[in-house]
Parts: structure tokens; sequence; C-alpha cells
């Protein structure tokens, strides 16, 4: 049971964070970053539902009744993935913050012992590389650009930043996951992830913000108010129209 | 002397024009052939970019992870289908700015098509199936253009129609064997895009300002009315397949001529749109410069940041 429901968070972090970059579609600067926002969608929205397929077949329901029938106190991602990002450099902020994340976390848990999740990280983790790298190369041209996007970026930084910590803690569901090998242990990965994110932080010019501040709560349902209005467009038309296909 | 020169320059080019050889950005061409690429390649590219919206709209809100996944890909193939257009007219030496600058104040046009609304999800099969069938229709024979670079493009970019057309097609064939509802929102969609599809190969030939002088540059190989008939004679029995109605009463199969016969296309309609009084054609060239104006600051952060890492680098 504890394993099957691992699997959704992992599922609705996914989900969650490809649909806000999927909203970048036609949106972006330029056009070729236009194609890039969109290919990274393209992967996290992949990934939503190989790790929904997983889930159904721990007993879970099917990839559409996770992502359209369920409200928001249902959903167990995490807040960072769910916060909403119409400014290109809080868009980048908090992908840098997570794509830093994935690839030490997808890097470990090519490792689990459940051979499934094993293989949906080996894919996951080669993405989350090109991710990194696609980020920090933002993160280094605004932070580093003109006085403007210098202020927009630190900014955007101190906007997320509060909610970071939440990537490293472990559910208490989990514990048991992480003792027998299927997880990662999420508190561990956190001082290889602020060595890194600090190195990139300052490369760029910028300052690691001083974190004295920390929301949580989307493992156990507690989410912003944001999440309820993304999902009020995303499930509208199953919603409307139940019990048929499309 | 000069005026000789130019003579011979011209017969030599149009000589390898007839001889389907294939012009490339060095070599020589008139102005004016120059020109009218220029217009039609980058009004191609701001087509394919304007259009991304009607569909944009539609991926927050795509009824299935599958059909989100597949619209999102198909979208962000129209932005690519732009790049590769954008890119070819820059051969020509049109900047991208500059093309950019044209479509915000109004001298380069796009299609008509993306000046209709998307209304419900059907339409997003509408578009698909119609508008992408009709592209490829105009699209095909381009591969075959005397512009390199135009031919190439649309090579890469009719391969990616296809799947276009077929996820289209694929959505309405689901929503016409659904629920009544289903069922009624699919020819809702067929009503609305059916004739606006018809009027994306243009005027008619007896009208058609540009036509006969393209056609001797090989740039256009069939006329409006050619095309128009080729794409009618797939879609309809498409239609029947689907078990919609096509919304033209006087549309038949004529066995003479093995075409199927069609009714009065409103051009009024589409001059009124073609001008700018079309249902969206202020809505979407705002959502063009709102976006390129919201996107300026990161452009001059890239060029600042490469000029700094430029001089580093000299150093
Ligand atoms: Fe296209
Ligand atoms: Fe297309």
């Amino acid at each position: 049971m504890s394993l099957l429901s691992a699997v959704v968070g992992l599922a609705d972090d996914a989900l969650v964070l490809g649909h806000r970059l999927s909203e970048w579609c036609g949106k972006a600067p330029f056009l070729e970053e236009d194609l890039a926002m969109a290919n990274t969608a393209l992967d996290l929205l992949g990934r939503a539902r190989l790790l929904y397929g997983h889930a159904e077949k721990l007993g879970g329901s099917n990839e559409d009744e996770y992502a359209f029938l369920r409200d928001a106190p249902d959903f167990t991602n995490l807040l960072i993935y769910e916060l909403p990002a119409s400014d290109f450099a809080t868009a980048y902020a908090r992908q840098l913050l997570i794509d830093v994340f994935d690839e030490l976390y997808f890097d470990a848990l090519q490792g689990s012992q459940d051979d499934t999740l094993a293989g949906i990280a080996a894919k996951s983790y080669k993405e989350a590389v090109y991710h990194v790298r696609h980020s920090s190369a933002w993160l280094l041209r605004l932070g580093d650009g003109t006085d403007e996007s210098h202020a927009r970026m630190q900014q955007a930084l101190e906007d997320v930043w509060g909610y970071h910590l939440e990537l490293f803690e472990n559910p208490s569901a989990d514990v048991s996951l992480v003792a027998n090998g299927a997880l990662p242990d999420r508190a561990v990965l956190k001082a290889a992830w602020s060595e890194r994110v600090r190195e990139l932080v300052e490369r760029a010019t910028l300052t690691v913000p001083a974190g004295n501040w920390s929301v949580a709560g989307g493992r156990t349902g507690v989410h912003t108010e944001h999440l309820g209005f993304l999902l009020a467009e995303m499930q509208h038309l199953p919603r409307t129209y139940p019990g048929v296909n499309w | 002397m000069a005026e000789i020169q130019v003579d011979v320059q011209a017969r030599r080019f149009q000589e390898r024009i007839d001889a389907e050889v294939r012009i490339e950005p060095k070599d020589w061409m008139p102005d004016a052939y120059r020109k009218t690429l220029i217009r039609q390649i980058s009004q191609h590219a701001h087509s394919e970019i304007i259009g991304m919206q009607p569909e944009g709209g539609w991926i927050t809100r795509a009824p299935s992870l599958r059909r989100k996944l597949i619209l999102l890909s198909k979208v962000q193939d129209e932005g690519g289908h732009g790049l590769y257009l954008y890119s070819a007219a820059e051969t020509l030496g049109a900047s991208r700015a500059s093309m950019i600058d044209a479509l915000h104040s109004g001298r380069a046009k796009y299609s008509s098509i993306f000046n209709y609304p998307a209304l419900t999800w059907a339409d997003i099969g509408a578009i698909g199936w119609l508008v992408d069938s009709a592209a490829i229709v105009n699209q095909v024979p381009l591969q075959r253009c005397s512009f390199g670079p135009y031919a190439r493009a649309m090579v890469r970019i009719c391969k990616e129609e296809s799947f276009h057309q077929r996820q289209g097609y694929e959505i309405m064939y689901t929503l016409a064997t659904g629920s009544a509802d289903q069922k009624a929102m699919a020819q809702d969609a067929l009503n609305r895009w059916w004739w606006p599809s018809l009027m994306m190969f243009g005027p008619s030939d007896a009208d058609s300002a540009h036509s006969s002088q393209s056609m001797a540059w090989k740039i256009k190989r069939f006329s409006n009315d050619e095309l128009r008939q080729k794409f009618i004679d797939q879609a309809v029995p498409q239609a029947d397949i689907l078990g919609l109605e096509v919304p033209d009463t006087e549309l038949a199969w004529d066995e003479q001529t093995q075409h199927y016969r069609y009714g009065a296309i409103d051009w009024d309609e589409f001059n009124r749109v073609v001008r700018g009084d079309g249902p969206c054609n202020r809505q979407r060239l705002a959502e063009h410069k709102r976006v390129h104006e919201a996107g300026a600051w990161v452009r001059e952060a890239v060029v600042a940041y490469d000029r700094k890492h430029q001089d580093q680098s000299d150093v």
C-alpha cells in the first residue's frame, strides 16, 4: 500500500509540473525556447504516465482517474511543483531547484529494489541531466545578464526558496520503503543538492537566499490555493461529460 | 550594357527554373522573385506561429493524459515549422526581427483560418483533421518549389503534418462514435470549420492576385481551385465515415468529372476576415505582441550575457 502511495506522489509531482510547463507553450520569450520548454513538459508528462501506469499495476486506479477525477486534497505532489510561474524567471528558479533535485533523486532511485521504479528512474535520470543543463544555463544568463534580469532572477529565487525543504522530507509512510531499499532517503540528498545549487547560484553572480522560511504539506494533501485552479482548468471536460472516452 | 546583362541573367534564371534546377540562396535571382518568396515564406511562418494559439489554449484542458501529450507535441511541431520557415526566409536576407515587426504592424498576413475561435474540444479534432489536411494539400506541391530552402523545409514539415491530420481525425472519430453530446460537439465543430477550411486555398483562380507569375517561377504548381477540389474530394468521404454531415446542401458527387460539386463560397466573409474583421484577428495579434514584449527583458539578458562572455574569451 505505501509503495503505491509513494509512486502516486512521484507521479503527481511530474504531472503538476508538466502541466505548469505546458502553460508556456506559445508564450516563451523566443521560438527556440518555446520548443525547449515543451520538451521538458513532454518529459514530465511522459514520466507521470509511466508512474501512474505503475501505480495501476500496484492496485491503484488508471492514469486518467488519478489526473482528472481527484480533488486537490487527494493530490500528493509537493508544493514547489504546483506553484504558478507565468514569469520566466520564476519558472526557471523553480525549475533549477527541482532539476538539481531530480538528477540526484533519480540517480539514487535507479538502485530501487522495485524493478519497474528503477527502470522509470533510469529514463528520468537521463532527462534530468539534460534539464539541469538547460535550467542552469538560464540561471547563468539571467543572473549575469542585465541589471533587470539579475534583479528578477534574485527575486524569483527568494520567492520559491521556502518550498525547497519539502523535497528532502521522507513522508512517514515511506520510512519502511527507504529502509528496505525501494526508495532513496531524501534527507541524505540535501547536502549534495545545497552544494550544487550554491555553486550554480554564485557562478550566476546571485546570492543564495537566507532561507529563514519554509512551507510544506503537499504529501499530506494540504496544498497552496493555486492547485485548485489548476485542477479546475485541467479537469473540466471529464467532469462535465463523465464516463465517456476521449 | 548593364541592362543586357540583367536580361541575360533573367533568361538564364528562367531556363534553370524550366529545367527544374533548384535555386539556392547564393544564386542570382530577380528582385521580384526574392520579394515574392520572402512574403510567402514569412507569411507561412507566421501562420504556423499564430496557429499555435487556438490549439495551444486547449493543452491545459485536454481531456486525457494521452491527448494532452499528443496535443502538446503537435503544437510544439507547429512552432518547429515556424522556425524552419523563418530560417528559410532568412537565407533570402530577411531578419527574424523584421519579419515579426511586419506581422505586428499588419504589413504581413497569416492564414485567415486562425482568426476563427477554438470553442470546444471537438474544434481540436476539426482543426487537426481539416486545417492540417488543407495544409498538406497546399504543402505537398511546395516540396518541389523552385527555391531550395523552402522546398527542403516543406519535406520536413509534410512528414509531421500527416501525424497532425491523423490525431485530429482520431479525435473526431472518437467523438462521432461516442455519446450523443460528443457527436453533437463534433458536428458543431465541422459546421464551423468546413467553410473556413475551403477558404484556406485562397480566392478563386479568376480573382487570384499572385498566381500566374508564381506558376511561371514554379513557386506554385497548382491553382487555388485545383487544390481546393483535391481537399474536398479527400475530406467528404472522411466525413461520411464519421457519420457527420458536411454543411453544404449543394455538395454532390459528379460522375462525369469524378469530383464533388460544392456550393458557393462566401467570399465576402473571406475578405472581411482577411481585412481584419474576423472573430479573433485582434485577439491573435494582441497576444503575439504581448508575449513578444513580455519576453523582451529575457532576450536582452541573453545578448548582454553573450557580450560579457565574448569579451572574457577575447581577453
Ligand atoms: Fe505546421
Ligand atoms: Fe500541422
